[in-house]
């Protein structure tokens, strides 16, 4: 029982994380009809950068919570010009161009995204400095620690806040238009361009956040973490439903919670034959569940409707 | 003479390599309601289009209130008086009614004019009123066509342009759909209509165009239009 509840909890601390990366694949698909498969690279270099600026400004003697939030908010506005970047670069020329075209420039810009990475920090992992003390707390029998909490915790919040933004204000209400009918969007006045630079910011700034958040948890970092990382936020994104944003935070904690259980049990079911460092495998299982049985998402409209 | 609202002059528009409107000339006065006719494919709706930016002329000129088009982006005309309800109607289905007339007013930062500006579509389109909060994909095509029009509206035009606006309504919804234009009219704001209804159209408007297969092939009074053979016999089946 007490496990239970322990990877009930792991499960979700992270299903969080993954819906805070699978809200940023999720916005571009929904206003852009495209997969940002660089998306995961943004999450990395938004934690490589946060641990950067972190060490860096721990080492001036800059006391703790000031050095993590403005690390944060340096993470945050590096990867937001990223992500304006990747998509004047990679996007926007291809805009009218096949679908598959702008695919391909996304493995080009992971490519050259992690190998820049590589260049600058390394091929070894980079440890979180110990900040706070984080005090285990138990409930039940299980335990939460105070990182695992604040993570939490802030996802959400973080969740709530971009969806009073997307429904309750003016620049909201333009990124539904835009996503729904492009050309009366710009009847309206509306400059898409605009917006669709601010989405991939938004998107960019809550990997960032996120990238910050597994590396606290994990306590590492390291070039190549966005590329699973990734690959399962987008498992999240399908599996809500893709382009839909509730989908998103559903199908991140959802995912999380498979994995979680799926790990801990994994034992168990196999008479002990395969243990819980098979625990990536359950992502793919649900991609290819999702994607054989209910391709639209558990929240998702027919996929008709956007092609 | 006063002095147009509206100029165009030679306007060429091609899809790839094929002309679909070839060297219109038309013009619209200030007030004016002018009404531009023709068969199915005569390329009205491609002048529209072009007129709000959302597609680029190979050639011609584009006069609006003595500036040249050329340069300004679609989203850039709304704010200077152009409004467009398109062809289909191009409502936002996932968005409230509501939202759909706030998205007119997009350009806008007046917020008490905005608010009252809503307060007055409401009493205009009093159908809408009572469904502010619904989706306006669940709305019936009437009143579809009424978002589309109050949401233009809601951008303050000074031309307004309707592609169609009778398109697969009952006859009772077109009749209230050109009372509403010829009200609009009354206040002086210019309209260019587009209409299959060649009748109904030549009915509210002052002047009219006669477009086909991509030129203007006739023009004048409404009225003389509308009492002309050729117009009689191609477009209202006499
Ligand atoms: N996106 C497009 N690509 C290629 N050709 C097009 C496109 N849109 C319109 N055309 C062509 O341009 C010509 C003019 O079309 P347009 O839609 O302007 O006509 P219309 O007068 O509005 O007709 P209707 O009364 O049927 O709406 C037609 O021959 C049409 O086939
Ligand atoms: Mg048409």
């Amino acid at each position: 029982m007490e496990i239970l509840l322990q990877q009930i909890i792991n499960g979700l601390v992270q299903g969080s994380v993954y819906a805070l990366v699978a809200l940023g694949y999720t916005m571009v698909y929904g206003i852009l009809g495209l997969i940002n498969f660089a998306h995961g690279e943004v999450v990395m270099i938004g934690a490589m950068l946060a641990l950067s600026s972190l060490t860096t400004l721990l080492g001036m003697g800059i006391p703790p919570v000031l050095a993590l939030l403005l690390s944060i908010v340096l993470a945050m506005l590096g990867c937001m010009a990223l992500g304006y970047s990747i998509e004047r670069i990679a996007y926007r020329p291809l805009r009218h161009a096949p679908r598959l075209a702008p695919l391909i420039t996304a493995i080009g810009v992971s490519i050259v995204l992690q190998n820049l990475a590589m260049m600058i920090w390394g091929r070894e992992y980079h440890s979180f400095p110990q900040l706070i003390a984080s005090h285990p707390h138990t409930f039940g029998g299980a335990i939460i620690n105070d990182i695992q909490a604040i993570i939490f915790i802030l996802a959400l919040a973080i969740m709530a806040g971009l969806m009073v933004v997307v429904h309750r204000t003016r620049l909201g209400r333009a990124m539904r238009a835009v996503a729904e009918n492009q050309h009366a969007a710009q009847l309206m006045g509306v400059d898409i361009n605009r917006v669709i630079s601010i989405t991939f910011m938004l998107g960019s700034a809550l990997a960032a956040i996120a990238g910050l958040m597994v590396s606290a948890n994990y306590g590492l970092a390291h070039y190549y973490m966005g590329f699973l990382l990734g690959l399962k936020a987008f498992t999240a994104a399908v599996l809500g439903g893709i382009g839909n944003l509730r989908g998103a935070m559903l199908g991140g904690l959802l995912l999380g919670l498979i994995e979680s259980l799926g790990a801990g049990y994994i034992g168990d079911f196999t008479g002990g034959f395969l243990g819980s460092n098979y625990q990536d495998v359950f992502a793919f299982f649900v991609l290819i569940a999702v994607l054989v049985f209910r391709p639209s998402g558990l929240l998702g409209e027919r996929l008709a409707e956007r092609a | 003479m006063t002095k147009p609202l509206l100029e165009v002059r030679d306007l060429q528009v091609a899809y790839g390599g094929i002309k679909a409107v070839k060297g219109i000339n038309l013009h619209i006065a200030p007030g004016e309601l002018v009404t531009l006719i023709g068969s199915n494919g005569a390329g009205k709706t491609t002048t529209l289009k072009t007129l709000a930016g959302l597609l680029h002329p190979s050639g011609g000129q584009i006069q609006y209130d003595g500036r040249n088009l050329h340069n300004v982006a679609a989203h850039q005309r709304v704010a200077m008086g152009l409004a467009l309800v398109p062809e289909g109607r191009g409502v936002f289905a996932r968005l409230t009614v509501q939202e759909n007339l706030q998205m007119g007013a997009y350009s806008r930062d007046d917020k008490n004019e905005i608010a009252a500006d809503l307060a007055r579509m409401y009493e205009l389109f009093p159908r809408l009123a009572e469904r502010r909060e619904q989706l306006a994909g669940t709305l019936s095509g009437g009143e579809q066509q009424m978002v589309a029009m109050a949401r233009a509206l809601m951008s303050r035009p000074r031309l307004l342009m309707l592609d169609e606006p009778s398109m697969g309504l009952a006859p009772l919804m077109v009749q209230k759909i050109f009372e509403t234009i010829r009200d609009i009219a009354a206040l002086g704001m210019s309209i260019l209509l587009v209409e299959q209804n060649a009748r109904l159209a030549l009915q509210v408007a002052v002047r009219g165009y006669v477009m086909e297969s991509g030129a203007i092939t006739l023009s004048g009074e409404a009225g003389e239009l509308l009492g002309s053979d050729a117009v009689q016999h191609a477009y209202l089946g006499a």
